[in-house]
């Protein structure tokens, strides 16, 4: 299994603090790979360095072969930030079909992005006027739109009704067959079960790099929340000692 | 199938001239007023100074003040609404969403310039026309001429309102920076006080500000019938102006923030 993404020795500073002190990780290609850790652990730091909008004091971060934010990833990566990023006062449509346009792509590819997300019906809404959960999945059409290779989540199932967040994790499922390598974050430890591969972060430090059914395994109980944290406990006492 | 991200690429510059304009129709007000307020301002000045006898043989003042507000509106209006528009890229995400797609900065930048160009096209052809048969403005020259420098100046608007959104970090300095960029401009550029009259000191301001020889340009046309080269080389140094400010801008909007 090959990497699509490398992380050697990451080490960011936002402001006066160091967010990521010195992060090292890689991400399998074609698989759902989950970045699960706490609000406030770097997950939306490292997921910026990965699309390459964030600075980095040092370290090397390698996406599909080329350094991370380079010119010809640009149409290869697709990111959706946490707070969905699509223009309020454009119709769903006009938004898909204008990320489409970016990506060189038509006007079909931005209604199957669409379709892809369940917002066929409120495609010629403004966004404006979208709940937030809707508005949350046409972000994700705009980053669909490009069939990117690189799928960068920040956290895409927050307010999501069940039903919803189901059909979104067996997309990613079915993109992941399809070959696209997808980072998903989230908080929530019940979405950590679904990933190929999981990524634990706490406070910008690599905590666990394994996948589900090996973590349940190693901390001996079948809740992520609880291996988590019997994680977590492991590591304080380690520093402790 | 990847497409290649070069400098500029006049599609994508095209593609987001597209999405600002697409934008501005769901606004149905503020396409109204960018339409319709300059010409009822201009009314207010035309009332005011109706009544109020000229020398003989000199413009109305309103002819003189009318005329050089032909040039300020659009570069006011537009200064403002790149300004905010481009703040709520900034906010809203969608300008870091940008910036991870094929699109260039400049493509970004030309495509708003593009965008309230035309915007700022369609608030002259108005206000031109209520101006020459409403209120009877005195124009010698071509009011097409008057419509193109309207349209240079609108361009600078843009241009200025974008790279001053760069040094904006939230609304309030966005707006602040209207005066502090607008203003100097206005009280300098010969219409309050003739250019002649100004301490060497203030002329030597003048003359590096563009919007001085937008003024002049717009005086040009006032008051001769046909092209002269003054007028000309005006129109080239406010168009020169707008693409060295679009430059910077570009330069100073980072890909990389912290």
């Amino acid at each position: 299994m090959t990497d699509a993404v490398t992380v050697t020795d990451l080490v960011v500073d936002r402001g006066h603090r160091r967010v990521i002190p010195g992060l090292s990780c890689a991400v399998p290609a074609g698989r759902v790979t989950g970045l699960l850790g706490p609000s406030g652990s770097g997950k939306t730091t490292l997921m910026r360095a990965l699309v390459g909008v964030q600075q980095v004091r040092s370290g090397t971060v390698t996406v599909l072969g080329e350094p991370a934010g380079s010119p010809g990833l640009r149409s290869r990566v697709g990111y959706v930030t946490q707070a969905p990023s699509v223009y309020p006062d454009l119709t769903v449509r006009e938004n898909a079909r204008h990320f489409a346009a970016l990506y060189g792509r038509g006007a079909r590819a931005a209604d199957d992005a669409l379709e892809a997300v369940g917002l066929t019906d409120a495609a010629g809404q403004l966004v404006a006027d979208l709940s937030g959960g809707q508005r949350g999945r046409a972000s994700l059409a705009c980053a669909l739109v490009g069939e990117p290779e690189l799928l960068v989540l920040d956290e895409p199932t927050v307010g999501l009704d069940p039903v919803l967040r189901v059909e979104l994790w067996e997309r990613f499922h079915a993109l992941a067959v399809a070959g696209t390598t997808l980072v998903v974050s989230s908080h929530v430890m019940d979405e950590a079960g679904r990933c190929d591969r999981l990524l634990l972060l706490r406070e910008g430090r690599l905590l666990a790099d394994s996948t589900p059914a090996q973590l349940r395994a190693d901390s001996g109980t079948d809740d992520l929340e609880e291996s988590f944290l019997r994680l977590v406990r492991a590591q304080q006492q380690e520093v402790a000692a | 199938m990847s497409t290649a991200t070069t400098v500029l690429s006049p599609r994508l510059t095209g593609a987001t001239t597209a999405r600002v304009l697409r934008q501005l129709r769901h606004d149905h007000r503020t396409i109204a007023m960018m339409v319709l307020l300059p010409s009822l301002l201009l009314g207010l000045l035309y009332l005011l100074w109706k009544d109020v006898p000229s020398l003989p043989g000199q413009p109305s003042t309103f002819d003189r003040v009318g005329l050089t507000m032909l040039g300020i509106f659009p570069f006011v209006v537009m200064f403002l609404v790149t300004s905010i528009a481009m703040l709520r890229e900034r906010t809203s995400g969608t300008l870091e969403r940008l910036l991870t797609t094929p699109l260039s900065r400049l493509d970004l930048l030309l495509g708003y310039g593009a965008a309230f160009g035309l915007a700022a096209a369609a608030q002259a052809v108005v206000t031109v026309t209520v101006a020459t048969t409403v209120y009877d403005l005195q124009i010698a020259g071509s009011v097409w001429l008057v419509v193109l420098i309207a349209v240079a100046n609108a361009v600078l608007g843009v241009a200025l309102g974008l790279l001053a959104s760069a040094f904006a970090r939230s609304e309030f300095q966005a707006v602040q920076f209207m005066p502090v960029i607008v203003l100097p401009q206005f009280f300098l550029c010969g219409l309050l006080v003739p250019r002649e009259q100004m301490a060497g000191w203030l002329q030597a301001i003048s003359d590096v500000l563009p919007l001085t020889y937008a003024v002049e340009a717009l005086q040009e046309v006032g008051r001769s019938a046909a092209e002269t080269g003054t007028m000309w080389t005006d129109v080239g140094i406010v168009a020169g102006a707008a693409v060295l400010a679009l430059a910077l801008a570009a330069a100073t909007l980072r890909r990389r923030t912290s």
